[in-house]
């Protein structure tokens, strides 16, 4: 028959977990589970502050694909065709067609005097068909004031609320918007030397800068404004069905020849890059957050490790001395911290994924540029278990082993 | 009978800073198989640590130890570990029981260190335990002992494994004398079963319980006698 070291070190470490107590156990589970929730959360808040950014644009404004016009061309030529052959492609639900313009906007302009500073705000116009629009992003439930854009809807215009004073929380100087504009007030916008008057039908809010400085306006209307007829757009946002890859339906499009035409983005290709850079950065400030955290775990468990050592240092001395394998005596503490972590990081595992992660889900926390919520992928959270177990592990052995190798007799003896 | 455990000039020394004790100071000794040898001697003659040298439990500064005629200097430490476990058995003075485990999981340790089956180990716990009259007291843990009770799982655990030599130091010294009486009875009984015991002790009634007795003194033995044991 083999001695077999592990057995017997589960074997003590099951008793002495049995038999400690339960405040003590208690206490460095409760360690472990803040440790774990430090590992996790800290950062998960920290990337999901952005996280909420980058789903809200993928949402309201890019959707899954979006297609833009190349870097020397003024729009996407052969739009009317692109929009057909997209809308084959296998996984996609809906397409939105959109013209973009940079226009000025214009307010109180029969009642200013020539003294006045004129009551302006540059803004893009965006032209879209309603109802392609809402089936790809449902703008319309951003509306905070009056009503959105319906087919047809002549000389109607839908402002972005930050084009507005009144929703402007700060006063810049470089940041121009309209005073005393309300949902029924007349406007005028001037696209290149056209100019034409527009009620505001409704405001819309959201935290997407794109829609929030945006004024949305008919797709005829717009085009009639800027004199182009052939129906080439400036953009199409492309919605895909539930599950579908966006860069699966990306390629398929490029394949199709559309990268002659336009640029095919995924809705991460189009992030901007300081909007990755700061993903990334908010990615580390999370890490460095959760070493801390990892750091205070493994002196928390080397330390109680090592007391509990010290105090049965006699006991481990006669675990050697009736024959003990050394090996044995480690593995008892080397499966207690494993235990430790284990239990600790399944109770953090039950609070994140039952109790936080649905919690931030439902009441994003209000950051004024996204709605925060915590982002924990479950692959990700299992490499911080290894870690935090692996750590533990390496805590609760180093003092075993400190112990263990001192003379038998001494520690029978409490000799130094 | 052969010889079991034989000392050669066995001398062990400790150093405290520049202080230098000779503790013992060249022992020749020889234990025969089967054979019940008390060790005497005043507090700090270098009894206990005579056998702590013979039960491999220390390292001696010179001399040789062999058992069954194989020297012990060339052990190193996981060998002794080993043999320890295969060979030997200790009675500890304080009992040295793991405060966690029950009465039968102490006894049981050695036997599921040798790698039997907890089942197997379990069974001849009980058993060794019965023999010494703690049938009744397998679950209960150490602190729900009598010291006289916690030295019966002590040498129940001593003896689990049918060890070659069961060294006891000072088994009796902690306990009353109805206790200590028990103790002894069970070790005379263990004698009787073919059982070599070295035990050391400063008591003379209980030592006179063997077969031989030595005394040491100044790390030497200076008298050896027999017991009323035959």
């Amino acid at each position: 028959m083999k001695p077999r070291p592990a057995r017997i070190g589960f074997y003590l470490a099951l008793r002495q977990l049995q038999r400690t107590s339960v405040w003590t156990t208690g206490l460095i589970i409760f360690v472990m589970v803040l440790t774990f929730l430090n590992l996790v959360v800290v950062y998960g808040i920290l990337v999901g502050l952005i996280q909420g950014a980058v789903d809200q644009t993928r949402v309201q404004y890019t959707s899954d694909v979006i297609i833009s016009s190349l870097q020397d061309k003024k729009y996407i030529e052969n739009s009317p065709n692109i929009v057909s052959l997209i809308e084959k492609v296998p996984g996609v639900e809906s397409v939105t067609p959109r013209y973009r313009e940079a226009a000025l906007l214009e307010a109180n302009y029969k009642t200013r005097k020539d003294t006045d500073k004129p009551n302006t705000a540059s803004a893009q116009i965006v032209g879209i068909d309603p109802i392609r629009e809402q089936a790809v992003t449902g703008i319309a439930q951003y509306i905070i004031e009056g009503s959105f854009l319906e087919p047809g809807d002549y000389d109607k215009i839908v402002l972005g609320h930050f084009l507005l004073s009144q929703y402007i929380p700060v006063q810049s100087p470089a940041f121009q918007s309209l005073d005393n504009v309300g949902i029924g007030t007349k406007i005028r916008i001037k696209v290149g030397e056209v100019t034409r008057e527009v009620t505001v039908k409704g405001i819309i809010k959201t935290k997407v800068d794109d829609i929030s400085v945006a004024a949305f306006m008919d797709d005829a209307q717009l085009r009639s404004l800027i004199g182009r007829t052939d129906g080439n757009v400036d953009e199409i946002a492309v919605k895909l069905e539930p599950g579908v890859d966006p860069t699966t339906v990306r390629d398929s499009i490029l394949l199709s020849g559309v990268g002659e035409f336009a640029k095919v983005q995924t809705y991460e290709d189009a992030q901007p890059q300081f909007l990755k850079d700061i993903i990334a950065t908010f990615g580390m400030l999370g890490a460095a957050f959760s070493s801390i955290g990892l750091v205070v775990a493994i002196i928390t468990v080397f330390i109680v490790i090592f007391i509990n050592a010290i105090t049965r240092r006699k006991y481990i001395g006669i675990l050697k001395g009736i024959g003990i394998h050394p090996r044995a005596i480690e593995y008892s503490y080397v499966f207690q911290s494993m235990f430790y972590a284990l239990i600790g990081s399944a109770i953090g595992l039950g609070i994140v994924y039952l109790i936080l992660v649905p919690s931030f889900l439902a009441n994003p926390i209000d950051f004024p540029f996204s709605d925060g919520i915590l982002v924990a992928p479950l692959n990700e959270t299992m490499m911080r278990i290894v870690l935090l177990v692996v750590s533990t592990v390496l805590a609760g052995f180093v003092p075993a082993w400190m112990i263990v190798r001192k003379n038998t007799l001494d520690s029978i003896l409490g000799r130094n | 009978m052969s010889i079991i455990i034989k000392t050669n000039e066995l001398k062990k020394s400790f150093t405290q800073g520049d202080v230098e004790t000779h503790v013992l100071k060249g022992i020749d000794f020889e234990a025969i198989e089967g054979e019940f040898i008390t060790i005497m001697g005043r507090s700090g003659a270098g009894k206990s640590t005579f056998m702590y040298q013979m039960s491999l439990l220390d390292q001696p500064t010179a001399g040789d130890i062999l058992i069954r005629g194989r020297s012990v200097a060339t052990m190193g430490e996981a060998e002794r570990v080993q043999f320890r476990l295969n060979n030997f058995g200790y009675v500890f003075q304080d009992y040295a029981l793991l405060p966690e485990l029950t009465a039968l999981e102490n006894v049981a340790l050695p036997l599921l260190m040798q790698g039997k089956t907890k089942k197997h180990a379990y069974i001849e716990a009980t058993a060794s335990l019965e023999r010494t009259g703690l049938g009744h007291r397998l679950n209960n843990l150490p602190s729900q002992l009598s010291g006289g009770e916690q030295q019966r799982v002590s040498i129940a655990r001593s003896t689990v494994h049918k060890p070659e030599v069961l060294f006891a130091d000072e088994p009796t010294a902690n306990l009353d004398n109805v206790a200590s009486e028990i103790v002894m009875k069970i070790f005379e009984e263990l004698h009787t079963a073919g059982q070599t015991i070295i035990m050391v002790t400063h008591e003379r009634q209980y030592a006179e319980n063997a077969e031989r007795i030595i005394t040491i003194d100044d790390g030497k033995i200076v008298k050896e006698e027999k017991g009323k044991h035959r």
